[in-house]
């Protein structure tokens, strides 16, 4: 890891509007990714792990808005990061790989032409310059016969191959930092394989920072160098993924975790979590996770301590870590 | 009446429609046909004016003269260009404003967004073909006119369907993508938003092309279409009226021919609309060729 991190996400929150209301769905979210490295965040759905990566791309849907925190992004390699206004999309280094391909792709844009426009547009080559580096793209994330597969449109592409054509589409830009958006979960396990190695693969030659959401504990274990867990718009713990994926402090990360069942573990260790996540509305400055923790104490109804997530370092907002007891 | 079982309707609509729409892409592709070739087709010059006058059909005139004695099935092929090529503007043009205007309102939102549906609440209150008279009207007769007259009162549709979907494709994730990783908003709308848009205009289109071509027949048939003289079939049917009782064929090959061909048009695109309901359609070259060529699935 360089100096300078890529990407810093600084105390972010993000509320949704309604009814002239406001209420915050991200609280508090800090992280930071260097070059080469691969962010990890794990959580249930609706805990805000995708709208963390939306906020920081800049592709916040309507009524839904930054209130506060900063988002920094590395203008050049080895440069200091530069905070990015909210509303304003951090664009340029950074570049995203949705969990839907079919969402992804402009069904009625040949795939090749859809990545010769963007590396055009970014580098101002000629118009054949830019169709060769679309092959070399292409070709690049895997996809067999590249110069005929150009001329696809999406639709003719199985879901695996449109997820690479997805990502070659990211890459266009070269952007320093790659968000994934649950990139494999709409693939059966095989491709899911396939893509993290492809992943990989760009993230260990082209130096990219990498932050990778996903629902599922055994991909992030594959791929991520450090984990964050998110709980109910919060990062809850956070830390080097052996670290927190073995040897968990927050009592949700061990919950979330016993929660998949294992084919080698002993038979019953197949534990889902008794009740909900709280809705937003319900949202206190106390451990959101207390009324379904088993390890509950008096100090959880007040302030949690945040978790200061700008280093590496194996840290919980659990007042009680399973550590300390 | 018994529920129809889909079944039953699976098993039949498929070959009445199937045998409507070869009918009616035929006959709209032999009007075409004759009306590019008019100049090679017609026995005679249309505007000719001869001592032959009000001749029955005959194998000197196929389908007669008429009261200056000019050919009619000469003067029926030219009118087919006229009206055919009258068509196509008279549709086209308010489809191609509707798009324009429809597109940036949609995509920019806001008080622009907001004034496009002002206005096409009020132009959709109005009676269009009271307008289409008074316009043309005040405008005076003539092909200029009538296409303002036709854009002016059709554009309203076409904004408003492209508007909504618009507003619709723009919330996918590849077009905030697209303008992220670098092109810009005009970029983006025409080349990756637009064409994914089209797909309720185009049908609409289809079925407008029809109501054209009507439309033009009958203002002729006013007098307020084309210049007199002009080969027209509004124009020959109201040249004809006089004749009616006497010299049938005046009046019923022009008249024949505008229900002919626009009852084609409307055949085509009820068809288009069922094989392009519910499903994306891209640019006409990538997409229709292979769409028309395969089996259509209904869709409920």
């Amino acid at each position: 890891m360089s100096a300078h991190p890529l990407l810093e996400v600084d105390g972010l929150r993000v509320a949704v509007r309604r009814d002239g209301t406001a209420l915050t769905v991200l609280d508090g979210v800090s992280f930071a990714v260097g070059a080469g490295q691969c962010l990890g965040i794990v959580g249930e759905s609706g805990c805000g792990k995708s709208l963390t990566l939306r906020a920081a791309m800049g592709l916040l849907p309507p009524g839904i808005e930054r209130t506060g925190g900063e988002i920094r992004l590395s203008p050049r390699a080895g440069a200091a990061p530069c905070a990015v206004p909210p509303g304003q999309a951090a664009g340029r280094g950074l570049a995203m790989v949705f969990q839907d391909s079919h969402a992804s792709l402009d069904p009625t844009a040949r795939v090749g032409a859809f990545i010769a426009d963007i590396v055009r547009r970014r580098t101002a080559t000629s118009r054949a310059a830019a169709r060769r580096r679309a092959v070399e793209l292409l070709a690049s994330v895997g996809v067999p016969d590249p110069a005929l597969r150009f001329g696809s449109y999406p639709h003719e592409l199985s879901g695996g191959m449109r997820q690479r054509v997805a990502i070659a589409l990211a890459l266009a830009t070269d952007p320093r930092v790659l968000l994934c958006d649950e990139p494999t979960t709409a693939l059966d396990v095989t491709l899911q394989a396939e893509i993290l190695r492809l992943l990989d693969a760009a993230r260990a030659d082209r130096g990219l920072g990498m932050v990778f959401v996903s629902h599922d504990i055994a991909v992030i274990r594959q791929i991520a160098d450090v984990v964050a867990v998110m709980y109910a718009g919060q990062i809850i713990e956070m830390g080097p993924a052996p670290d927190v994926l073995d040897r968990p402090r927050h009592p949700y990360t061990r919950a979330l975790i016993d929660a998949v069942p294992t084919l080698d573990g002993p038979i019953g260790r197949f534990r889902p979590i008794a009740g909900s996540p709280p809705a937003p509305a319900d949202y206190t400055p106390a451990c959101r996770f207390m009324t379904r923790c088993a390890h509950h104490v008096a100090a959880c109804s007040g302030p949690v301590p945040g978790v200061d997530g700008l280093d590496s370092r194996h840290r919980s907002s659990c007042v009680n870590t399973l550590e300390a007891r | 009446m018994a529920m129809i079982t889909p079944a039953a309707v699976s098993a039949v609509t498929p070959r009445a429609s199937g045998w409507t729409r070869s009918a009616a892409a035929g006959l709209l592709a032999l009007a075409i046909l004759a009306a590019v070739l008019a100049p090679l087709l017609a026995p005679a010059d249309p505007a000719l004016l001869t001592l032959d006058q009000l001749q029955p059909p005959s194998a000197a005139h196929l389908l007669g003269t008429d009261a200056l004695g000019r050919d009619v099935l000469s003067r029926l092929l030219f009118a087919l260009r006229t009206d055919l090529l009258l068509m196509v503007f008279a549709a086209g043009l308010p489809m191609l404003a509707g798009t324009l205007i429809g597109a940036v309102a949609g995509y920019r939102g806001g008080v622009l967004d907001a004034a496009l549906r002002w206005v096409a609440d009020i132009f959709q209150a109005l009676p269009v073909y009271v307008l289409l008279i008074a316009f043309v009207f005040v405008l005076g007769p003539g092909t200029a006119s009538l296409l303002v007259a036709f854009s002016v009162l059709g554009w309203v549709v076409y904004a408003r369907l492209i508007r909504t979907e618009v507003r619709r494709v723009r919330e996918r994730d590849y077009v905030s993508a697209s303008y992220l990783l670098g092109l810009s908003h005009t970029a983006v709308l025409f080349r990756h938003v637009l064409p994914n848009a089209l797909r309720q205009s185009l049908v609409y289109l289809a079925t407008d092309m029809g109501m054209a071509l009507q439309g033009i027949a009958v203002l002729s048939f006013f007098g307020l279409g084309v210049k007199a003289g002009t080969p027209e079939l509004g124009a020959m049917v109201s040249e004809a009226q006089l004749f009616l009782r006497s010299h049938w064929w005046l009046a019923a090959f022009p008249g024949l021919t505008i229900v002919i061909l626009g009852s084609s048009i409307a055949a085509l695109g009820d068809r288009l609309g069922d094989r392009l309901g519910g499903r994306p359609v891209g640019r006409l070259s990538g997409r229709l060729g292979g769409r028309l060529g395969g089996r259509g699935e209904a869709r409920g």
